[in-house]
């Protein structure tokens, strides 16, 4: 680690905190791979133990997996967008972008949570079987992330109206970032090894 | 203010259309064609893993800064601990071990 800030550098690393705080976020991702590791490998040992319920090509309604996971991809571009934004200095542009982002986040959301009702509807819960307990535990742990995000998001945008950006606002936002693409990567072997494996 | 990004975002829309492209290509492999479920699988499990790549050193910036070895030497093992308890696991649990 060398003391001296390197001003050519995005305005993030220019303050040391903000250096190691990036870094200690990227140690807490590596944990969030393993977290969700197991629950991949609980669903992949459950998946066909459905107890007399429905399986998953019974359940699944592929359009709207494909609608939530265009919504999370697009969100994850606008997501870059917020950093390129707050790299060029540009206050309103970030917030505008963040904003985009969370709703895009929140449309995700309440897809999701209307997915959860439909199941439930079909008779379709937590005690029906282990497959569907295995389900609702990686989708509930991915979505309650997401929710999580978007209320980190929200505190990160005061900050920004009433500090303005500058290296420790700066390395709040990128390590949100970091949080918001890892959720999208998440969802991507969500959408891959759930999803599209359970209609095959 | 120093290192002004360019005024498009020129790399964050060639990873967008990437990223847009490996899911529809995963899309139409899983539902549109009759491979078999295997090589659907092996095929469908690569656009992932090339997708997550793509938001690790396009979106996330993995490459970057001072400490970025020791990010990327992080990382890289976490996915291989990540790989080894998923394959692992089902192995275990289907392989017939379970009788004993």
């Amino acid at each position: 680690m060398e003391g001296k800030i390197n001003t050519s550098a995005p305005i993030e690393y220019q303050s040391e905190q903000s250096k190691l705080n990036i870094l200690g976020f990227w140690v807490f991702l590596a944990a969030e791979i393993i977290l969700f590791a197991t629950l991949f490998s609980v669903f992949g040992v459950l998946k066909d133990r459905t107890a007399g319920g429905p399986a998953g090509s019974e359940i699944f309604e592929i359009k709207d997996v494909i609608i939530q996971t265009l919504l999370l991809l697009t969100s994850s571009f606008t997501a870059g967008i917020v950093i390129f934004e707050m790299r060029r200095g540009n206050r309103r542009g970030l917030i505008i972008w963040l904003v985009i982002t969370l709703l895009f986040g929140l449309g995700f959301l309440s897809m999701e949570i209307n997915e959860f009702m439909h199941y439930y509807h079909e008779g379709a819960t937590m005690q029906t079987s282990a497959f569907l307990s295995s389900l609702f535990v990686l989708l509930g742990t991915h979505g309650a992330h997401v929710t999580l995000g978007t209320g980190w998001a929200i505190l990160i945008i005061i900050q920004l109206l009433t500090k303005g950006i500058n290296p420790t606002t700066a390395g709040k936002m990128h390590i949100w970032s970091l949080y918001w693409h890892f959720l999208d990567v998440i969802w991507i072997f969500i959408f891959t090894f759930v999803y599209l494996a359970g209609v095959l | 203010m120093s290192n002004q990004e360019k005024g498009f975002p020129i790399s964050h829309i060639v990873g967008f259309l990437l990223s847009i492209t490996f899911t529809v290509v995963a899309l139409l492999v899983a539902l549109k064609t009759d491979l078999p479920k295997t090589t659907i699988m092996f095929v469908i499990g690569g656009l992932a893993v090339l997708q997550a790549g793509l938001q690790l050193i396009m979106f996330m910036h993995l490459n970057e800064g001072k400490d970025n070895y020791s990010k990327i030497i992080h990382t890289v093992y976490a996915i291989f601990m990540a790989v080894v308890i998923v394959i692992g696991s089902i192995w275990v649990v289907t392989a017939g071990h379970s009788i004993h």
